[in-house]
């Protein structure tokens, strides 16, 4: 009986592919920089390089009678976005954002608390799908809609009609400042459509936080004698905060620098995304326009900066 | 005073009859355990004391109130969870405080009254930390701490022990149990462990499918098991069929026979012996197991590991004396 002896060790494989996996396998970290390089270089010199210049921008002056820019280091350009009207579009938009993104969270804790205790097989499935099939359409048809729907003409006012609830309509445009001749012409029709439009984005992040948050917590604290309003504001609400203050960050940063939704829906009264839209379109101004670019990022900054400081983030 | 009063309690969820018509009585200051598989019901039973639960029949009164529709909030009764369920927001003071926080008890006075709790469960000074900074032995004791700091008339425990080691769940056991004297408040303890029932227990209940098999001492569970389940749960019980009841002049159809009763010998005076060969053999430390196969009924012997162990495969004659057979009911 011959038995061949077989070496233990498999011998290397000569093709140049078999000699860089077993290089590769030696050298985990040229691995690494092989996968992370690109997407780095990519997020570091395009993406925050432009970031950078567009900060640098914001720094410059625009010369009023050529027209040109004045490449000079400058703080005029800020003092020019700090005063009258410029002042006046901050006001608005970080105004909408905050309330879009207060009334976001009211509306979506709700669903997203219901989502992640009670819903299970299908009915989850339902709540994933009604949630995200309004980000499968396309964003413009669904602001046109929204325009048809709270047009004067539109189903809205007709339902209330038909309600014999118009004066409420009415009364409610009559207000100062959320009024206007309709709906689609108002901030309150603007409010509507952001609300409506970034609902998920506030939605499934709480959804998630919640989602992690073991049912025995909630019980713990029912069975340690806290009520049910004392066991949301002790237990659940905090716990929750990082998935809100995710959600927040989406709808508020999507609200300060939408240009589309108060366009069609709302006054002629400008937003910041507007404002840049215009400064660096039809005004040319692109010092101005970057500066007002620099606003959301320093709201972001301080807003991130404050919920940590808050502890939202100590549950992670 | 009965403590926890079970009248004919059920708890269905859709077909499934969790717990199916329990009657049980549990005295003041007894530590009680409810033992049984996974999916016996004991910790519906627990679910249903605690009030996370309600009965879907039955009636429940503790301590002689009636409790069905009855907020946990609103019961003084405290649970120990099985996955501890502290709150990892909190850091280990505000946990245990939580329970007098919810109830309005100044800060001053529920500081000192957690660390008290925190140095009972001898973990005096971890009040800053996090539970995400304790060990799993330690998060179990703040959990202790964190119930018993509210005082509750009973407390129940839902497999305190399953996730520690066993030279932590053995140091546990005892301590539970001078605590449990100590304070004199009603322990209601959920284990799948026949051991740590046996070892801590007042009274026991064995349940299985949503029933209560037996209720009695350790010593009764143990000793003699009512139901063919208990004697096979509680210590693995060698089950003696009818035919080798029989044969012994027994009337009963089954009966139930303890490992370390059977002495692989031949008979004294006055015992009862059966002829068979040894099946198989492992040794225990203290003891050897060492299985008989009897006219194909597999009988298993506790032998003191000092005595000599037979070949598997020679005959052997087996004997117990005739008080240490007990007869069951078929079930």
């Amino acid at each position: 009986m011959t038995i061949v002896a077989e070496s233990i060790i498999l011998p290397q494989r000569r093709s140049t592919a078999g000699r860089l996996s077993d290089f590769l396998w030696r050298h985990p970290h040229v691995l690494l920089a092989i996968f992370l390089g690109p997407p780095l270089l990519w997020l570091g010199i395009v993406y925050l390089g432009s970031l950078f210049a567009l900060l640098l921008q914001s720094f410059f002056s625009i010369d009023d009678f050529s027209g040109l820019v004045n490449y000079e280091f400058t703080l005029a350009t800020y003092r020019q976005l700090l005063s009258g009207a410029n002042l006046d579009i901050i006001i608005r938009t970080v105004t909408m954002a905050a309330v879009v993104t207060l009334v976001s969270a009211l509306v979506a804790f709700p669903i997203a608390y219901y989502a992640a205790r009670y819903a299970r097989g299908k009915w989850k499935a339902l709540f994933y799908l009604a949630v995200m099939l309004p980000l499968w359409s396309s964003y413009l048809v669904k602001i046109y809609a929204w325009k048809l729907i709270l047009a004067k003409e539109g189903i809205l006012t007709w339902i209330f009609q038909k309600l014999n609830l118009l004066w409420l309509i009415d009364a409610w445009l009559s207000l100062p400042l959320v009024g206007g001749n309709s709906l689609s012409v108002s901030y309150t029709g603007t409010f509507i459509v952001f609300v409506y439009v970034w609902m998920p984005f506030m939605i499934l992040p709480i959804q998630a936080a919640l989602e992690r948050v073991p049912a025995s917590l909630i019980e713990a604290s029912s069975d340690l004698g806290g009520t049910p309003s004392q066991t949301f504001r002790h237990v659940l609400f905090p716990l929750a905060l990082p998935g809100i203050v995710a959600g927040s960050i989406f709808t508020f940063s999507l609200t300060l620098g939408d240009y589309i939704i108060p366009q069609i829906v709302g006054s002629s009264r400008l937003f910041i995304g507007q404002a840049v839209y215009a400064q660096q379109g039809t005004a040319g101004n692109i010092p101005l326009a970057a500066a007002f670019t620099v606003v959301p990022i320093v709201i972001m900054g301080a807003y991130l900066w404050m919920a940590r400081r808050m502890g939202a983030f100590d549950a992670l | 005073m009965t403590a926890v009063f079970f009248d004919n309690v059920s708890r269905y969820f859709g077909a499934v009859r969790a717990v199916d018509r329990v009657h049980l009585t549990i005295a003041e200051g007894e530590f009680f355990a409810m033992l049984g598989p996974s999916g016996s019901g004991k910790t519906t039973c627990l679910r249903l004391m605690a009030g996370f639960e309600q009965p879907t029949g039955g009636h429940i009164e503790i301590f002689g109130e009636t409790a069905e529709g009855v907020p946990p909030y609103r019961r003084s009764v405290n649970t120990v969870f099985q996955d501890y369920a502290l709150f990892p927001h909190l850091s280990i003071l505000d946990n245990v405080a939580y329970g007098l926080m919810v109830k309005g008890i100044g800060r001053e006075e529920r500081r000192k009254a957690a660390e008290d709790a925190l140095a009972m469960v001898k973990l005096p000074g971890y009040g800053t930390r996090r539970p995400g900074q304790l060990s799993g032995g330690q998060r179990q004791r703040v959990a202790l701490a964190r119930a018993l700091v509210n005082k509750p008339k009973v407390l129940l425990l839902d497999e305190p022990l399953g996730a520690l080691d066993l030279k932590l769940r053995e140091q546990m056991q005892e301590e539970l149990k001078i605590l449990q004297k100590s304070l004199g408040i009603t322990f209601v303890f959920v284990t799948h462990d026949q051991g740590e029932a046996l070892s801590m227990a007042d009274r026991i209940a064995v349940f299985n499918e949503g029933r209560i098999q037996q209720l009695g001492s350790p010593e009764e569970v143990y000793n003699r098991p009512q139901t063919r389940f208990v004697a096979d749960f509680v210590g693995s019980s060698n089950v003696l069929s009818e035919d080798l009841c029989r044969s012994l002049g027994l009337k009963a159809s089954f009966a139930s026979l303890r490992p370390e009763a059977v002495a692989i010998a031949p008979p004294s005076e006055g015992a009862l012996s059966l002829a068979g060969t040894v099946a198989s053999q492992s040794f225990l430390g203290a003891t050897n197991r060492i299985v008989i196969d009897v006219e194909g009924v597999r009988i298993a012997v506790a032998s003191p590991a000092a005595r000599g162990v037979p070949a598997v495969g020679s005959p052997v004659t087996i004997s117990f004396a005739a008080h240490d057979l007990h007869p069951m009911e078929d079930a």
